[in-house]
């Protein structure tokens, strides 16, 4: 386990001064998400509007690792389709998983690309997927009651 | 310092003589589980290969012999605690099943709408949520003691919360989180003038002190295997006997029974009603051999040992400002577990940068949350020490929380 590889300046970065912490004034999709071995503790929130996610944020508490992935998460998803987010944090997953490799696949995640080598850290894992699990949670019953899915919605 | 060889023990654990990350492995993890030595090792080792059978069960030898050394297991333990019958001793997966043994077996038959249970603030999850569970179904009561702020308790509090309502007392006898030795004797005393039955929960420590059930006049104690040298998956339960017998069995199936017909059923006689299935027989022996070799040590040089190592680790933690400890100071109410965060540093991040250094200790609620909610804090680091602990680990502990700070960029 190299820390280096872990604990770098951009996670250090979005962990302690993340610019996407705190409250929308007009979240329409709210979600908390939990790890209950270890207590990591947030709340997304979005706005959606036409299967567009028009702004986000976070509140809550928890590791470095689990702090950084969300904030960076936001970043990345911020502006995108509903559909986009998901095939990201399908991404992410599988690069997590070790599943995806081809450095090609992976630009899609920009900045996210950073927690590649948790892959090699079976106890930390859960820290760096918690925001994207909770994203697709988001999703789906964002999606099951359509706010921000149509227009008006 | 202290009598103890603390290098011969060593040479006792292999485990401990190994390199973590290129680092000696200093191993601070021992309230979550402890180490077997080879004696405890070589005991297991030893039934699977000579002795392994069914007990209880047929006549040929190997039967016999797992019989014999099962029972001689059960003998043990009873000496080790002082109770007064090897009929008292349940053997049991490990402490977290004791409990819920008696939740379910006491609990859910003798407690009544109204009746109240009290459990101190700092209860492990396994001494908490199955009297959540007992309360909510029946309709009793959960009540908490909360602690001073030197996390230590009051007699005040004990008093104003204990009272003839009170039909169950549980506590821990030393906590998981903060190290306090509470008074369990004193409150069993009190808890029985007001009528109540009272549980022990031993887990911590039974590795520390030396337990006398008769002494305690505890109507239940239970603790783990694991935590004190011995196997995982192997644990106990001690009831008085007039408690037990009148209890229902936990688990049915076989072993537990006296006669079956097709519509009814007897009990065997205690112990055995309460031992469902076949048992862990392997982990009894492993456990008796744990026994074996603490009682070769000593409780008395163990402890002195331990309170050595505890004062050097507050003294060294207490020259990092950017350190905060949770747990009383006096050492003579407190055990080897020290509980801290660091400014700045979550407890996750913490564990895996002293991971890296070869440093293991535990991070998160240490399955305490309600603790952790009135600490107001959402999670510490523990470092927890043990009779083969050195100075010289606390040492890379101290040094490895300076290179927590820098890695996280708080310099040092």
């Amino acid at each position: 386990m190299d820390l280096n590889a872990i604990y770098t300046e951009l996670i250090l970065e979005h962990s302690r001064h993340s610019c996407n912490k705190g409250h929308l004034d007009c979240a329409n999709c709210v979600e908390r998400g939990y790890n209950p071995s270890c207590g990591d503790d947030i709340t997304l929130e979005f706005y959606l509007s036409n299967g567009i996610i028009e702004s986000a944020a976070f509140t809550g508490t928890g590791c470095a690792i689990s702090q950084a992935s969300t904030s960076i998460m936001i970043d990345l998803v911020k502006g995108k389709s509903v559909e986009e987010a998901v095939k990201l944090a399908d991404t992410f997953l599988g690069m997590i998983k070790s599943e995806i490799h081809d450095e090609e696949k992976l630009e899609v995640l920009e900045d996210a690309v950073a927690f590649k080598n948790i892959a090699n850290m079976p106890a930390r894992v859960k820290c760096a997927v918690l925001a994207w699990r909770t994203l697709m949670e988001a999703v789906k019953k964002a999606q099951i009651s359509e706010i921000g899915m149509v227009e008006n919605g | 310092m202290t009598n103890l060889d603390i290098e011969k023990i060593r040479r006792d654990f292999p485990i401990l003589n190994q390199e973590i990350n290129g680092r000696s492995l200093a191993y601070l993890d021992n309230a979550a589980t402890t180490q077997k030595p080879k004696l405890v090792l070589e005991a297991v080792n030893e039934y699977n290969h000579r002795f392994n059978g069914n007990p209880h069960r047929g006549a040929h030898y190997l039967g016999v012999e797992a019989t014999r050394l099962y029972e001689g297991a059960r003998t043990k333990i009873k000496e080790f605690i002082n109770a007064g019958s090897t009929q008292e001793i349940i053997f049991t997966k490990n402490a977290t099943e004791a409990l819920n043994l008696i939740a379910y077996a006491y609990g859910m038959t003798f407690l009544e709408p109204g009746d109240e249970i009290v459990i101190c603030i700092s209860e492990h999850h396994s001494n908490l949520v199955c009297w959540q569970q007992v309360a909510g179904v029946k309709g009793a009561v959960l009540k908490y003691l909360y602690l001073n702020d030197d996390y230590t308790l009051d007699f005040e509090e004990i008093e104003t919360k204990i009272t003839t309502k009170t039909k169950l007392v549980s506590i821990a006898q030393m906590s998981n989180v903060l190290g306090t030795i509470y008074p369990v004797e004193e409150i069993a005393a009190y808890a029985h003038s007001m009528g109540a039955v009272v549980v022990v929960d031993a887990a911590q420590s039974a590795a520390h002190m030396a337990l006398d059930v008769q002494a305690l006049d505890a109507d239940f104690l239970v603790f783990s295997g694991h935590k004190m040298l011995g196997p995982m998956g192997i644990g106990v339960l001690y009831g008085k006997k007039e408690l037990l017998g009148k209890m229902p069995p936990f688990l049915y199936g076989g072993d537990m029974i006296e006669y079956v017909e097709e519509q009814s059923v007897s009990f065997a006689e205690l112990p055995y009603k309460f031992e469902a299935g076949t048992q862990n027989v392997e982990g009894a022996v492993g456990l008796a051999a744990a026994v074996d070799y603490l009682s070769q040590i000593g409780f008395d040089k163990i402890q002195a040992h331990e309170r050595e190592l505890t004062k050097y680790a507050l003294e060294r933690l207490a020259q990092l400002p950017y350190v905060q400890v949770y747990g009383p100071r006096d050492l003579s109410i407190r055990g080897p577990v020290i509980s801290f965060t660091v400014d700045g540093c979550h407890p996750h991040d913490t564990a895996t940068i002293l991971d890296h250094y070869g440093v293991a200790v535990r991070a998160g609620h240490h399955c305490a949350q309600p603790l952790m909610n009135y600490l107001e804090v959402p999670a510490t680091s523990r470092a927890s020490f043990y009779l083969y602990n050195t100075k010289a680990e606390i040492d890379n502990l101290v040094e490895g929380i300076k290179q927590v700070r820098r890695w996280l960029g708080h310099g040092s």
